[in-house]
């Protein structure tokens, strides 16, 4: 038990948290019928994401990835890698979020394309309405 | 399927949680995602770019390609919500309301009568209008340049302070939206048209893409801006660091105009009209 909570627990409790996040989008995208519904849990699982990447370049005793320019008068700037948390997850995270919404103002102007034709949001009443 | 769907994803959370105690700890700086690319990039930006924001130089210099294409599919997305909702060619409505500014009094024309457009006397307003709050749009107005400037400041100062084009470009085109937001549509496209913001997201890409072709054309490889030194007249390293400023421009460009875009669309169901 002990080595569950120190090992196990206090280790990897933030995955943990994106996992939940995930799997609370991924059931509104099945399970509920609205479609807005089914378009916020596509943000949440998103977000769950885009969480899991910023936590995977955290390194313990680093600072923000831009490097101190003010100590080097004149000598080079050493960098040593541990000193700084990985640039790399920030940089693909800051361009997805903003594809992230642009891809929801495209489900937006479709949803809002589907409710014109069809009066309704409801995934089941469109399917009926579309069997008829 | 309520029931089946919380069941598959219960027992696909409770695979991902056993999964995750192999992964990394919290922090670990030594986590195989450290490892391998990041080190390089954390120990020669400064040599190679001489951009100490090791996020920018890593954007747009190292992944300069990749953003090229984030970049397109933020302005495809904006494209895809015009041609869904959208479209310039708006037939008038057969009745017209102008609203008097000084004194709230609505006239409604038919037929092809109009006020002057550009009267200062006379809004024009739609059937749907409503009266707005006047401490919400005097400081929405007032906000706005301010938002801008910063907004300018994020994409310029992106080298040496957290910021960039894609931030930027969102900030620039919150302010626009807040305007539409606080007064309405028929405002903001009065300070910008829809024509214009066409104009420029497809121009932010150009400038991106025109960046790497001058470098090819350079003699160097695609967005490989140290062939620009001899154009810019300064030092490979310093050029690329322009490089990389002419391209964050580009982004922002595209951001702003396609949020923007977006806004109208979806606020307004294609028909630029009164908005929220």
């Amino acid at each position: 038990m002990e080595h569950f909570l120190t090992e196990v627990l206090a280790d990897h409790y933030n995955y943990w948290a994106y996992i939940a996040l995930m799997m609370i989008g991924l059931y509104a995208m099945i399970a509920k019928n609205n479609l807005v519904k089914k378009i916020i849990g596509m943000n949440i699982f998103q977000t769950a994401i885009i969480l899991f990447y910023v936590s995977i370049g955290f390194k313990k005793n680093a600072t923000i990835p831009i490097l101190d320019a003010h100590g080097a008068h004149g000598h080079e700037v050493v960098a040593h890698a541990v000193d700084y948390i990985n640039p790399l997850p920030h940089v693909l995270m800051l361009t997805a979020i903003v594809v992230s919404v642009a891809t929801l103002g495209v489900a937006l102007a479709l949803v809002l394309k589907i409710y014109r034709e069809h009066g309704t949001l409801e995934e089941d009443d469109i399917l009926n309405q579309l069997s008829e | 399927m309520r029931i089946l769907g919380l069941l598959s994803c219960a027992l696909l959370g409770a695979l991902l949680i056993a999964i995750a105690a192999d992964f990394p700890e919290w922090g670990d700086a030594h986590s195989p995602a450290s490892e391998h690319l990041s080190p390089y990039f954390i120990e020669h930006t400064m040599e190679d770019t001489s951009v100490p924001n090791i996020v920018t130089s890593v954007l747009a210099d190292y992944r300069g390609y990749d953003t090229m294409f984030e970049t397109i599919v933020v302005f495809c997305a904006g494209i895809a919500c015009f041609f869904l909702l959208g479209s310039y060619a708006c037939a008038e409505p057969e009745e017209r309301f102008y609203r008097s500014v000084e004194t709230g009094v609505v006239l409604r024309f038919t037929g092809d009568a109009r006020p002057r457009p550009d009267s200062p006397c006379f809004e024009r307003i739609d059937p749907r209008w409503t009266p707005r709050d006047i401490i919400i749009s005097m400081v929405g107005r007032i906000m706005v340049p301010f938002i801008q400037i910063y907004a300018l400041y994020v994409v310029a100062h992106g080298h040496h302070s957290p910021g960039g084009g894609f931030q930027g470009g969102v900030i620039l085109g919150a302010a626009f939206i807040l305007l539409a937001l606080s007064s309405n549509l028929r405002t903001m496209t009065r300070c910008i048209d829809h024509k214009v913001l066409g104009v420029l997201s497809a121009l932010g890409v150009m400038i991106y893409a025109g960046v790497g072709v001058t470098c090819m054309v350079m003699g160097s490889n695609f967005l490989d801006y140290a062939a620009l030194h001899t154009i810019l007249g300064v030092s490979p390293v310093a050029a690329r660091s322009l490089g990389i400023l002419f391209v964050e421009v580009g982004v922002a460009m595209t951001v702003m105009a396609t949020m923007v875009v977006i806004y109208n669309n979806v606020a307004s169901a294609g028909r630029y009209e009164e908005g929220l």
